[in-house]
């Protein structure tokens, strides 16, 4: 049996790894949305461990409304993303510079 | 505890099925025309959503649906204020709206749904329906800013906005995940009875760092204030007013139910970091403002500087504490949603009244608005007569109670900086004349007599509330009372 503190590693390394995506990007928009949804599943990998451990099923309950969340979440973010590109004609997360002050 | 108590969300449930009402208004009325019905639909459900948060048509406060909602006191006064200056920023918005192009209907049922979210997160009792409701608001937000998709300012301001949201929303699942497994809770009253029983650790305080740097992220406190000018910068002004009134005082609620509610045994730990965070945003809040040009900017940081205030007093704790903050974000949400009424109202489509220089020789110009933007511009930097007066004094007198003068003495030191900047717009409006070359010198664009009566009412209410100030402060109080005796 694996135990507990191997998926809270792994849900913390996945965590960290968005962070780094996050900030560490200077490339394109996309890959933010794709960090953002890399975080939640961090989360959801904690959610599900200790609900496991624990043996308790809300956990797992909460699982299911942030993944619908985050399904919600990327579809306003690309809509968002559609928009920019109208105006701008860039993702280039570099180019996003004219709010300043 | 275990019973379904459906009519305590009555509110929330009569202000969604309006959304849904106004949803189907815009699908059958055409784009051009549905804007009117929409906004004043949106306005009246408000208004009747207030009413029935008011009255708690759901009987006596208590919890519901099985300890995931409660309708509590504290739950109906942010509330009440939630909807109505909900409502009056709606209405404030309609002609830049039009201006815009983006007088429709949908805009209108974001902007409800955004307000439903608001609500929810008042009345949680559990971390799921925090979470929902954090996110129910925050994505009609994003929805509302990106709305003008001819603004590329707009849209990157939603961008913007979206991912750092996201971020933090990221930031408080994270956090509500290791709380889950410390305490094998997730109802905010369970969390907090089994945290009573043991001893806090580095676990503990992990936890406690993610829930405060997202509750911190969703406030705009310093260092977590980056997104805050661009947003305010950026989006369509009307927005901005909405985006600067009420969701301030559901971010409190937020803090509220879960630092004061939930983690209440761990005080001595989120205290330190709330300390730590409004000294941070009082300072670059009030400092930053000052190198402004842009009137929108400058307010955003104000509104940085004023978070910091709700700190203060969130972090002195105690009834005293969170009655002093849920007075601050009440006063200060309306002079905010009348600074930006303000905006609005001096504002048309083709100009913003968005630089300093804009406000030049105001006074000579329209002396009535010069006037309402002077009283907002005193209670903003907290000079006596004005409730902002009232609200940092309540603030400063809990942090005394607290034992930390410290704090008191920095709070009223850096609010003396901050009055620099309030009081340079009052000398650009009355001392300075405008310069006719920048085009500095154009006519204030009329107004519906309704939206000036309602921004009139807005600016010298702040005034004419002094004999009730009392009974408000005392209001706040004594809800807060009840909650402390609940917990």
């Amino acid at each position: 049996m694996i135990p507990l503190s191997h998926y809270l590693a792994l849900g913390a390394a996945l965590f960290a790894l968005s962070m780094v995506g996050i900030f560490l990007n200077r490339k394109n928009v996309v890959i933010l949305l794709m960090s953002i949804e890399l975080l939640l599943l961090a989360v959801n990998i904690n959610f599900v461990a200790f609900s496991h451990f624990l043996q308790d099923a809300a956990g797992q309950v909460f699982v299911f409304f942030i993944l619908t969340v985050a399904a919600a979440e990327s579809a306003i973010g690309l809509a968002i993303l559609i928009v920019l590109f109208r105006s701008r004609r860039t993702i280039n997360v570099d180019e996003l510079e004219s709010l300043k002050g | 505890m275990q019973s379904l108590h459906i009519t305590a969300a009555l509110p929330e449930i009569f202000l969604a099925l309006s959304a849904c009402a106004a949803l189907l208004l815009s699908a059958f009325v055409a784009p051009e025309k549905n804007g009117a019905p929409a906004l004043w639909l949106a306005v009246a459900a408000l208004l009747a959503t207030a009413l029935l948060a008011a009255l708690g048509f759901g009987g006596a406060a208590g919890p519901a649906f099985h300890g995931m909602f409660t309708d509590d006191r504290p739950a109906r006064v942010m509330k009440v204020a939630v909807c109505v200056f909900s409502a009056a920023a709606f209405i404030y918005g309609r002609h830049y709206n039009a201006a815009l192009g983006i007088f429709t209907g949908e805009y209108y049922v974001l902007g409800m749904l955004a307000v439903t979210g608001m609500m929810v997160m008042c009345s949680a009792g559990h971390l799921l329906t925090l979470y929902l409701g954090l996110e129910l608001m925050s994505l009609c937000l994003y929805a509302m800013i990106a709305y003008y998709r001819d603004g590329a300012l707009a849209s990157e301001a939603a961008m913007k906005y979206f991912v750092l949201g996201a971020l933090a929303s990221g930031m408080l699942l994270y956090g509500m995940s290791l709380l889950y497994g410390l305490t094998g809770a997730l109802e905010l009253q369970a969390v907090a009875a089994a945290l009573r029983g043991g001893e806090a650790g580095a676990a503990h305080a992990l936890a406690v760092v993610f829930i405060v740097a997202a509750v911190a992220f969703k406030l705009g406190a310093a260092p977590f204030h980056m997104w805050l000018p661009d947003v305010y910068h950026g989006a369509p002004v009307s927005t901005t007013a909405f985006l600067a009134a009420a969701p301030k005082i559901a971010a409190f609620a937020l803090l509220f139910r879960l630092l004061a509610g939930g983690l209440e045994q761990l005080f001595a730990m989120w205290q330190q970091m709330l300390l730590l965070l409004a000294l941070l945003s009082v300072a670059a809040g009030n400092l930053i403002a000052i190198a402004q040009s842009n009137f929108k900017r400058m307010l955003a940081y104000s509104a940085i500087s004023h978070m910091g205030f709700l700190l203060f007093g969130a972090s002195a704790g105690g009834a005293a504490g969170y009655a002093a903050a849920l007075f601050y974000v009440l006063i200060y949400a309306l002079m905010s949603l009348g600074a930006f009424g303000m905006v609005l109202r001096l504002s048309n489509g083709a100009r913003e009244c968005e630089r300093l220089e804009d406000l030049k020789g105001l006074g000579a110009r329209a002396p009535w608005s010069a006037f309402l933007l002077l009283i907002l511009m005193l209670s903003m930097s907290g000079i006596p007569p004005t409730a902002g007066f009232f609200a940092k004094l309540s603030v400063i007198e809990a942090l005394v109670q607290a034992g930390l003068v410290w704090a008191a003495v920095a709070a009223v030191l850096l609010a003396v900086i901050g009055a620099f900047y309030y009081l340079r717009v009052i000398k650009l409006m009355y001392f300075d004349s405008p310069d006719h070359d920048a085009g500095g010198a154009a006519a204030v664009p009329g107004a519906a007599f309704g939206v000036k009566l309602l921004l009139s009412f807005n600016a010298l209410i702040i005034v004419a509330m002094l004999p009730w100030i009392n009974a408000l402060i005392a209001l706040c109080r004594q809800v807060m009372l009840h909650f402390a005796g609940q917990a």
